[in-house]
Formats: C-alpha cells, structure tokens, sequence
C-alpha cells in the first residue's frame, strides 16, 4: 500500500493513502486519530471554529448502497472542514447503464476530486477502488468485512467515556457473520488492549473467532455480569428466512437486551449500537433511551473522527507544522 | 521429416526408469529406441540435442476449459492449445461447460473439429452427463461415444441431484466412460467464494465449507459403489475427501481422483486481498489441507494432478471479488510449479510427477497413451530440471492472465513438446 511520508508516524513511516480498514491501522494511527477527534470535539463544544483543511478540496462520497448516519457523517466532517462534497447516487448514475465499479472510480477520480469515500453491498469495493486511483479512498462499510470508521467512532465514545481503553471488558452481543462493524471493531478492541467477549447464535458466529482471542459465551446473562461495554450488533430480519435463528422471538428471548435484563446490569456498564436501531428485538426501545445507552452520543462522535480521518489522509502541510499530539 | 531426441534421459512408465536413449521419431511415431541409434540409421534426420534433459511421454491434461464455443474472449480452442504446447503438454481433456454445452454428438465433432484444424495438441472433448449440464435429463453418451469422447461430466454444474447421477452411472457403464465428478453440494457451498475458515471470516466474505466438497464424494463414492461405475472426482481440495477417498479405494470400489497445482502448492492464507486471481473453485484451502493433498499424492489416492485451467479476460476478473468468476489458468504454469514447489524439495518424486500427468491420465480416459515405445505415436515432452524461469502472464499463449502465480521463480519447466511427431514448441515458443 502506497502513501504519503509526512508524520512522525508509526509503522512503516507513513501514512497509509487509504483508510480501508482497521487490520491496517497501527495503534499510534488510532490513538493519534482518537486525539485529534477529541481536539475537534472540544472546539465545537466551545463554539470556535475549525481550520478549514479542506479548503478548496472535494469529497466524493460513492454510495452504493443506502445510508443515512455514514453518509451525513462524512458530509458534514468535510463540511466542518470548509470542503466541498459530491454525492453520488447510484440510482441516477451509469451503474444503471452496466458500468462496472472501476470505471465509476476511474471516472470519479478523472473529474478532479480530493478524496473519495466508498460504501458498497460487496466486501473488497474499496480495495478494487483504492488500486485504481491515486487519491485517498476510505471504506465506509464494505459488505460484511469492515467498516472502519465506525469503530474508530466506537473507540473515541468508548475513550471519553471510560478514559481509556486497555483492559475494559467489551461484550459483543449478535451476528458476526454478517457483520462489518464487529470486524472492524475486533480489529480495533484487539489493538487497544480490550477484552472482548461473544454472545449469540452459534448459526450466526464466523469460524475461527477464538484463534482471533475472542472468549465465546452462550449465556448472556451469565456474560452480562461482569462487562463495562455492551455491544449490540443489528440483527437483518431476513436472518430467519435465511434459517439462521428459529424466530425472532427466540432470538429476543435469548440476545435481546431486554427492559428485564437492563435491571440486572450494572449502572457503570455502557451499552452501544451501530445503527440503525429496530427496537424491540436485539434491544428494547426503553433501554436505547435509558442513561446507559450511548447511541446518539456514537453518532455524534463520528463527525469528530471522520474530521480527524479527513485531516490525517488530505491535511498534509497542517501536521508538520502545529497539530503534533 | 524424421527427428532424433540424442542422448536423452527416457523416463517410462510403470518401471519409472530414467536410461540414456536416442530416440528416433519417423511418419509420425516412435520408430526406435537404442542406447545409441547409429549415423545411417538417422540420415536426414533433424537432430535434437537432448543430452541431460529428461524426455517422458507427452504430458496430459484431464481438466482444461477452452471456452470455445461461446466464450471466445476468455480462450478459444487455438489459444488454449498454444498453451498447452507451451506448457509441455500434448494431450487435454477440455470440459463441457461451453456456450453451448457440449451434450450431443454434434457439438462434439464440432469442438474436435476445430481444435483438428486450429489446435497444435490432441483434444479430447468431454461430453456432459446431463443435458446442457441441468442436471434434469441424460445427455446422449451412447452418440457422443461415437463422436469420440473418453468421459463425461457436468463440471462447474454438479449433478444434485442423487437419483439423476445414480442413473448416470448406470448407463455410463454400457460405455465405460468414466463419470468426472465435480463434487460441490449446491446448499452447502451456497453464495460461498472462498474457503470458509478464518480467512474467509477475517475478510467478510461467504465460505463455502470443505464439507460441501466432501458431501458430494460420499455421495458419489456410495453410488460408484452401488453401480461399479468408474468415479473420477475432479480438483479435491480437503483433507475430509482425501480421507473418504481413501476409504473408497481400500473397499476396492472405482475410484480415481486429481489434484490441481494451486491446490498443491497455496493455502488460503497465501490470498492477497480480495485479488480475484486467488478466486476459484474449489477454493484454496487450509494448510493441513495442502500437506493431506500432497500425501495422498505420494501415497496414490489420489491419482493425477490436472490443471482445471479456467480462462477469464482482466474485464470479467477485475470486478468486485464476490462477482468475479472463478477459477485460474493452469496450463503454462503446471509443470514449473510441480517440479519447483513438489519436485525439487522433495514432496514426492520427479517419477511421480511425470506417472501423474501421463500415464495415469491415460489410463483414466482409456487412450493409447502415457508410453514411450516403438510404435507409439510420438508424443513427447522434453524436460529441462534446471531452467531458471519467472512466471510471466504477459508470455502466456493463453488469453487468460488470471493467475496467482505472476512473478513466482521458478526451477525447470518444459523444453521442448511433440506431437506425432512434430515440434509444437521449443523453448517456449509455440509453432501453429
């Protein structure tokens, strides 16, 4: 992988072009990234205003596939940045017409933009796209394999919140298989020294979590009793046309986090999730309003992160000078 | 015109010697083999200098597609040959799953009609088991043994049915064609586009399971069993199907099998990411896998190695992993790949290697083949141990570039091919 030689950065000393996943970030890179994210948040929070690295700069944010939380997130990052944004939309684009995802890169590039931001149904888009072009690429969610800003945003909330990272127990609650956000975020507990444990669905469980040094639970209440994070990773209803889980019932019977179970945790205990919700059957809409759930404080974040994201892979001259950690 | 091999190092089958013979090849065929053939016995013969090479008989490979009819961006018979020649290999088997398929006489003669014409190796085409590969009716065999095929196969399209391939078997028996078996249980290996285990978890993507492979070769085994049909499973990839293969063997029922050399030589954990030249099917596997792989290779469970060489053009692969086709092409890398990665560490021997690309695919598809003597049609490949190489995709005569293997080095290789008696290719260069 190619890239810039700029910071005083870890690694191979340099930054990495792309941001395809959390398996290529070092951990000074996340910690880095998490510090700046942390700046930015407590200049907003002090109402100052933002340097505009971005200035004369466009993203191209490339959905292919639907988002609201991902796609408003990078636009506004960019836009806090004072660059300018282009969406693109797959419904009114030469993708109806058959043309194949290098040649919508290729084309994208070619119209002069800074930076191009991806999501996509399939795993590896990104890298097909990174390959291909000179400028940044960043995944945001490729198929089931990563989805790496979100667990940087996971690893930010997680940090303010506790005010630090190493040694917390993180409690994974759901689908793995099919789910980028817990790859990532694998990825980046492992590297921040988290202690990460699995509960769900055998059905839903990739092979190899273990050799991965995930600890694999099947009871939730007995995994519940000693975690500091509950993770919840969103269950597709399709699931159980697919004959993965028997109901939904049983499925909340089992791995909900339940108004019931809420009771039992412990008050410190933090409980996040990725988005979107559908209540009522990995969670309980009481327990995603309750003083204990963090999402809306996740989503907040994640301007933050994709800002310092942003600054890291487009803000070259700003580093050297006065942004050092 | 006649042509004298000097001095060269003969290997044959069974007793797998290597003796220094001359060899003189006249009308066509084998005309003489003699520690030394003397000067009036080869006047007017064009001289080839093969001291220290090897010369086995003409390599064969069971699993090829050449895409034509229908693909012929991918490969058509002429390139595909080109690559075979320039692989060392004189003889292919080239599957069915063509545009159309090839599930009549007509389509048969057509395909050995062209490759006669436009081919510089021996083609023998296989005949689907079902029509058009749907697993839902018989081809016609007995018309399509007329045509000239040694055996059927519905590969890249396995028959799931258990009923329909039982059927199959019985009636392959009145001709005995061997049944090549593509073993892959549709519902296990569902949406799958590479091995599943940790790779396949780590990167996202769906796996199909070994066990969709090994379902299958029970499967077929219990009916080869049941009908005394010959079973030939194609591209094992799991130690789970070395292991029933094995079974299988010890009871006396049937049954051969291949192995190609990807799955000999790479495992899963070798895949760059998401690069869809490591993208086919079977898949690659686990380490243990490749180790079982190469056991039962030594060991003769299984019985040949064949390429599967599956062509596509950098449009059809440079796509999205999980829409990219599978497979990879074989033909050009083969030999060099055997004798660098099994060969010359010592994996298995260099008379090993050779009885599995020649003799024992002979005997599989019934051809007078895999022997060098007197008599015999000349088909010949001559091998240099030693030739230092790189493996290039921009020198393959294949229109497929799709392989993992660019740039690997390589040690030894294919000097020289002949087929009945003519020179095809001669220091990688092919002559049509």
């Amino acid at each position: 992988m190619s890239g810039r030689n700029f910071f005083p950065s870890p690694g191979d000393g340099h930054v990495k072009k792309d941001l395809l996943g959390l398996k290529y970030l070092e951990k000074d890179e996340i910690n880095f990234i998490l510090e700046r994210a942390r700046l930015y948040k407590a200049a907003y929070k002090e109402g100052r205003s933002f340097n505009p690295l971005l200035k004369e700069m466009t993203v191209a944010n490339l959905f292919f596939e639907p988002s609201t939380r991902t796609r408003i997130s990078f636009e506004k990052a960019a836009f806090n940045l004072g660059g300018r944004v282009i969406n693109f939309d797959t419904g009114s684009s030469s993708i109806q017409k058959g043309e194949t995802l290098l040649d919508t890169v290729r084309t994208v590039a070619s119209l002069g933009v800074e930076a191009m931001v991806i999501r996509h149904s399939l795993a590896g888009t990104s890298h097909l796209a990174a390959g291909e072009v000179d400028i940044p690429v960043i995944n945001a969610g490729d198929g089931c394999h990563e989805h790496p800003t979100q667990a940087l945003l996971d690893l930010f909330t997680i940090k303010e919140i506790k005010g630090a990272t190493a040694g917390l127990k993180v409690l994974m609650v759901g689908d793995v298989l099919h789910s980028r956000v817990a790859r990532s975020n694998l990825w980046g507990f492992k590297k921040m020294g988290l202690e990460v444990t699995v509960v769900g669905p055998f059905s839903l469980l990739p092979p190899g979590l273990e050799e991965r040094g995930v600890t694999l639970m099947k009871d939730l209440d007995e995994a519940l009793k000693t975690v500091d994070i509950i993770y919840i990773l969103r269950l597709q209803q399709e699931r159980q046309q697919k004959g993965y889980i028997p109901s939904l019932k049983e499925y909340r019977h089992l791995f909900g986090i339940t108004e019931d179970r809420l009771k039992r945790i412990s008050e410190k205990t933090v409980i996040m999730h990725p988005g979107p919700v559908v209540p009522g059957v990995e969670i309980d809409y009481p327990v995603t309003r309750s003083t204990r759930s963090k999402i809306q404080e996740q989503v907040r974040n994640g301007v933050f992160v994709r800002m310092a994201l942003f600054e890291l892979l487009l803000g070259e001259e700003v580093w050297k000078n006065e942004l050092a950690p | 015109m006649s042509l004298l091999l000097k001095s060269a190092l003969v290997f044959n089958s069974p007793g797998g010697l290597l003796e220094k013979k001359d060899i003189l090849i006249k009308g066509g065929k084998i005309f003489k083999i003699a520690p030394v053939l003397e000067k009036k016995e080869h006047e007017n013969s064009q001289v080839i200098d093969a001291w220290g090479k090897i010369v086995a008989p003409g390599l064969i490979d069971l699993h090829v597609h050449l895409r034509q009819p229908g693909e012929e961006g991918k490969e058509t018979i002429k390139s595909g040959c080109a690559a075979a020649a320039a692989g060392g290999f004189t003889s292919i088997a080239c599957m069915p799953n063509t545009r159309p398929v090839t599930d009549s006489k007509m389509m048969v003669e057509r395909v050995k009609e062209i490759a006669r014409r436009e081919g510089v190796v021996n083609v023998y085409p296989v005949g689907a088991i079902t029509k058009g590969s749907l697993g839902e009716e018989l081809a016609e065999m007995g018309l399509m043994v007329e045509g000239g095929i040694k055996a059927v196969s519905d590969d890249g399209r396995p028959v799931a049915d258990a009923s329909m391939m039982g059927l199959a078997m019985e009636y392959a028996k009145m001709f005995n064609l061997p049944l090549i078996s593509h073993c892959e249980d549709p519902s296990l290996a569902l949406g799958g586009v590479m091995n599943q285990g940790l790779t396949s978890t780590r990167l996202g993507l769906r796996g199909i399971p070994d066990t969709a492979e090994a379902v299958m070769v029970a499967r077929d085994i219990i009916l080869a069993q049941a009908s005394g049909s010959h079973l030939h499973i194609a591209h094992v990839s799991c130690a789970r199907s070395v292991e029933l293969i094995e079974w299988a063997k010890s009871r006396g029922i049937k049954v051969t099998a291949e192995v190609t050399p990807h799955h000999l030589v790479l495992t899963e954990e070798e895949m760059e990411e998401f690069d869809a030249d490591y993208k086919m099917n079977p898949p690659l596997r686990s380490k243990e896998d490749v180790e079982a792989l190469r056991k039962a290779l030594k060991e003769g469970v299984i019985d040949i190695i064949a390429t599967d060489h599956a062509p596509h053009s950098r449009e059809d692969k440079g796509v999205e992993f999980e829409r990219a086709p599978f497979g990879v092409v074989g033909l050009e890398t083969a030999l060099p790949l055997i004798l660098t990665e099994l060969v010359h560490p010592g994996h298995i021997k260099l008379e090993e290697a050779l009885a599995s690309l020649t003799i024992k695919p002979a005997e599989i598809l019934g051809l007078d083949a895999g022997v060098i003597r007197e008599g015999a049609e000349a088909d010949l490949t001559i091998v240099d141990l030693d030739k230092e190489d790189k493996v290039d995709r921009e020198k393959f005569y294949s229109r497929g570039k799709n392989t993992p293997f660019q740039g690997w080095k390589v040690k030894g290789g294919a000097y020289m091919t002949i087929v009945k008696g003519k020179i095809v290719m001669r220091e990688g260069k092919v002559y049509f």
